[in-house]
């Protein structure tokens, strides 16, 4: 299930989802079936890295001297147009609703998706 | 109403009947409950053999008596046979034993196991049981990071959550879609602070105020500390049998369960959470209307927590379970009283014990026999148990029966 695209969960600089060949459902976490339709081999997409933000929760206290160094970060839920929903980090002042776009930050000694408000 | 007329006749004397076929009932037969907060010293399997042998000389029972145990687990010492490692602890050999994990949902879930068990005769007593040190075997960081692990290893661990960030987007958004604020979520805290004064096994005693919980250390926002329930040690149990033991019966009415999801990115709407399937099914299990009930023992990890599942299982109208708080409503004199030992925010919580705690105190108040805390009239109880991120719900109505 190797992918073409870059990948934040592997330390790259991408947000992989998936969509399936048969229903067209989008899906966030990688399997190798479509969790609606049942059909094998969903192909795998890159995706835009535009988002409205859905949920957010400021981390103030944290259980791991690696997370501890970075408190507060802001734990956010983000709906893509592409379909499926993601968690990520994000600025402290993001509201629910607010149209966001994905860079990369490092976060306890990797990559993670950041978002910020949109231009 | 066929469900109904059909309910009704477990409530009647039980008898053989014209086609000799008899009706199955399963009752809760006995509990048993520790104080929480410090048992310094105190292992998971000494936590769960007091808890046990309070629950079988409750019920009336030798150790013997018991021939089904049912346990959950602990964080702070993991087994994979931890039922068998607790029957041989406790010097029991029952013939049918293991088990159950659905988070805080457990409790309620291995309660629906055994009334099942019993229904169909695989046992006739079982022993469900659980406890754990969690507070003073461990670190309090050591703690949420085990249960931070509940969060998806490869698309939300990495990021840092806790189990109050899980929470605290849950809460975000439902403050977002029903207007509610950080202030009626704290009410709750109050309330539930209220009735743990009464309760001396209760792990905190000192009453606090709306101001209280506004003013306590940020965990993960909108959730501040007096938001969120504590770490305890503590053990729980009670007794499911075929026959009532005593002359008061706390019968199952019925029971039923939803799992829609496990981790928080991949709930659902916040208007199909598992909460209101699983009262819906639990009302046509038992016949048991929300208006029939007179106490309540709802899950409280967090005040976001209790606030939803009051609302999903219609104890109050949607963003309204707050006003319902600051009416009494709730209190131990209202209309209907919650969680009166104080519930996890407040007696605490001590793993699967925790919730099991909120049944130990429905059968006191159920068989006249909680004290201080005594409500007038705890005929017909609802219990609600969640596990996971609102992932996993069981509920479950109990009647006195005489």
């Amino acid at each position: 299930m190797s992918s073409k695209f870059a990948d934040w969960t592997k330390g790259e600089q991408g947000i992989v989802y998936q969509c399936c060949g048969a229903c067209s459902k989008a899906q966030y976490f990688r399997r190798s079936f479509c969790t609606i339709c049942g059909a094998p081999d969903p192909v795998q997409k890159s995706a835009s890295g535009a988002g409205t933000v859905y949920a957010t929760s400021l981390v103030c206290r944290a259980a791991t001297p690696e997370t501890r160094a970075h408190v507060p970060y802001n734990i956010v839920l983000v709906d893509t147009p592409e379909g499926f929903r993601m968690m990520a980090h994000g600025d402290s002042n993001l509201t629910i609703g607010d149209r966001v776009t994905a860079r990369y930050q490092p976060f306890a000694g990797r990559l993670v998706p950041y978002f910020t408000k949109a231009k | 109403m066929q469900l109904y007329i059909k309910a009704r006749r477990f409530a009647a004397p039980r008898n053989d009947g014209d086609l000799g076929i008899r009706t199955a009932m399963s009752f809760i037969t006995g509990v048993g409950l520790t104080s929480y907060g410090k048992h310094e010293g105190s292992s998971s399997l000494d936590l769960m053999s007091k808890a046990a042998a309070m629950a079988i000389a409750d019920a009336g029972l030798k150790r013997t008596d018991i021939d089904g145990v049912l346990c959950g687990y602990s964080t702070v010492a993991p087994h994979i046979m931890l039922a068998t490692v607790f029957a041989e602890h406790f010097g029991i050999r029952p013939s049918y034993a293991h088990a159950v994990q659905v988070g805080g949902a457990t409790g309620l879930a291995m309660t629906m196991l055994a009334h099942h068990l019993v229904e169909v005769g695989v046992a006739g007593h079982v022993l469900v049981v659980s406890g754990e040190n969690r507070l003073t075997g461990q670190s309090r960081d050591a703690s949420i990071q085990a249960l931070a692990q509940v969060g998806h290893p490869d698309y939300e661990v990495p990021l840092g959550p806790t189990i109050p960030a899980y929470y605290g987007l849950v809460a975000s958004r439902y403050m977002h879609e029903y207007g509610v604020t950080q202030e009626d979520l704290a009410e709750f805290a109050v309330l539930m602070r209220a009735h743990a004064c009464s309760h001396p096994g209760a792990q905190f005693h000192e009453p606090i105020t709306v101001a209280d919980v506004m003013a306590s250390k940020p965990v993960a926002m909108p959730l501040k500390l007096l938001d969120c329930c504590p770490v305890s040690d503590g053990g729980a149990a009670f007794v499911v049998s075929r026959e009532r033991t005593g002359e008061t019966g706390i019968l199952v009415r019925g029971c039923a369960q939803a799992h829609t999801h496990q981790h928080v990115t991949a709930a659902p709407r916040l208007s199909e959470l598992g909460a209101e399937i699983s009262i819906a099914k639990a009302k046509a299990a038992s016949g048991v209307a929300i208006s029939d009930v007179r106490y309540a023992a709802v899950y409280d990890s967090f005040t976001i927590t209790l606030a939803m599942l009051l609302e999903d299982l219609g104890l109050a109208r949607r963003g309204e379970a707050a006003g319902r708080v600051r009416s009494g409503y709730f209190n131990r004199d209202g209309e209907m009283p919650l969680n009166t030992h104080g519930g996890l925010l407040s007696y605490g919580h001590c793993g699967v014990g925790g919730a099991m705690a909120h049944l130990v105190e429905t059968h006191l108040q159920m068989t006249g026999r909680a004290g201080d805390r005594q409500v007038r009239d705890a005929s017909i109880a609802l219990l609600h148990g969640d596990g996971g991120v609102l992932s996993s719900h069981v509920s479950m109505f109990l009647e006195r029966v005489r």
